[in-house]
């Protein structure tokens, strides 16, 4: 049993306080929703938990992980911008994030059948459309267990189907006793503990 | 293991595909070296004099051009945030990251100086000890240079910095290896002793870049 904690949290960027006094926690199986509008520190927070940005104060912590790891290190970042490299093609993408990130890994091609990329694998990214970049992204969170999954308005760019498809993977992350963190605008299609941000002053 | 070496071919295989940098360096050594001649005139004894400098300069210069976007391809695209998280030490990660651009674009202006040598009336021995110092000396020049191209990583046209930020680290590395060269060629300095000079810059290159990148990597990322 895992549990994703963080306690008085404040973050401050270019001299502006985001947030303060923030605290949450998310036990295994279960998915936490950050909403808010825009400017609230949503994407901050992810950042913070993910460890690239430093808070300049509180903690966070994961109980029931591997201690000899970071919280970083357990957790799966998908953020704005898709970490692909235009010149190299699906496959070579994906295998290449498959053996950096190292760690329990999966069947290549069967990550890209999960997001229906398998049509593709020798394309070159450039050809990508938006929505396919994101589902190659997202198969990243497949190749690679990991148990906390911290996801950045993950459903942008894809259409209803992939939409469905991603429920779906997300569903089967939390009865395998993952963890979800997103932030997002709209529904997250799974149940969710929601965390409002507020607007910063 | 596995990590960098995958870190490593994918850089490579990166630099080598269309668009890539490694084929731009080449071709910038290629052509400051080729106007050379045009604008020295033809004194071949004045080309030989100035033909290790020359060819240092070329390859410090071509270097330099691609080295900008060593981290900053990976800032642009998200990469960078992964590379950070992931549970790859950040030091093997930069270290792994200069050794590819190396192999990528360092290597090929080592290969082709020879060629370029014949242009300024270099004999075989000159050649042989420029490509000798260069072999020795260029490592440094892309671990000192990452240092800078992670500071400027977060910097949108953060490649003059880059150069302003680096070539003071690499005039160390530029005078001793044109003074290997000399001494191999004219004398009277024995070859042995610039060159473990150089040799010794490369070392502390390889410890103290990977180091240093890393450290203002984690300060930049926001």
């Amino acid at each position: 049993m895992m549990r994703l904690s963080g306690k008085d949290l404040r973050c401050v960027r270019g001299g502006r306080e985001v947030f303060a006094g923030l605290g949450f926690a998310a036990p295994s199986g279960e998915a936490l929703a950050i909403t808010g509008p825009n400017g609230s520190g949503k994407t901050s927070l992810l950042r913070v938990i993910a460890g690239l940005l430093v808070p300049s104060e509180g903690s966070i912590t994961l109980d029931g992980g591997e201690a000899e790891l970071t919280v970083a290190e357990q957790a799966h970042y998908l953020g704005h911008r898709d970490a692909l490299k235009p010149g190299l093609s699906v496959l070579e993408n994906l295998s290449f994030w498959r053996d950096f990130l190292g760690g329990e890994a999966d069947d290549v091609g069967q990550c890209l059948t999960s997001v229906s990329l398998d049509h593709a694998t020798h394309l070159p990214a450039a050809y990508l459309s938006a929505g396919q970049r994101r589902r190659l992204s997202i198969a990243r969170l497949l190749v690679v267990r990991r148990p906390v999954w911290l996801l950045d308005e993950p459903t942008s760019a894809l259409d209803t189907k992939g939409q469905d498809v991603f429920v779906g993977l997300m569903r089967d992350h939390l009865t395998r006793g993952g963890i979800v963190i997103a932030a997002t605008h709209t529904p997250l299609g799974i149940d969710a503990t929601e965390m409002r941000m507020r607007a910063a002053p | 293991m596995t990590a960098l070496s995958a870190l490593i071919r994918r850089d490579i295989r990166i630099a080598l595909r269309v668009g890539g940098g490694a084929l731009i360096g080449v071709l910038f050594f290629l052509t400051v070296t080729v106007l050379m001649p045009f604008a020295v005139g033809p004194d071949l004894a004045l080309l030989t004099r100035l033909g290790p400098a020359i060819l240092w300069l070329g390859a410090l210069l071509a270097s330099l051009l691609t080295l900008d976007r060593l981290f900053m391809a990976d800032h642009e695209d998200g990469s960078l945030d992964l590379i950070v998280m992931s549970r790859t030490p950040l030091e093997l990660a930069c270290a792994a990251k200069a050794l590819a651009h190396w192999l990528a674009a360092g290597l090929p202006l080592i290969v082709a100086t020879p060629v370029l040598g014949l242009l300024l009336n270099l004999d075989g021995t000159a050649t042989l000890a420029v490509a000798l110092t260069l072999l020795a000396g260029t490592p440094a020049l892309t671990f000192t240079g990452m240092i800078g191209a992670a500071l400027a990583v977060t910097l949108h046209r953060g490649g003059l910095l880059l150069a302003v930020l680096v070539l003071p680290l690499s005039i160390p590395v530029l005078i001793f290896g044109v003074a290997a060269s000399q001494a191999a060629i004219t004398g009277p300095l024995s070859f042995g002793t610039p060159f473990s000079i150089l040799c010794a810059l490369s070392l502390v290159s390889f410890v103290v870049g990977p180091f240093a990148a890393a450290a203002s990597l984690r300060h930049g990322l926001d």
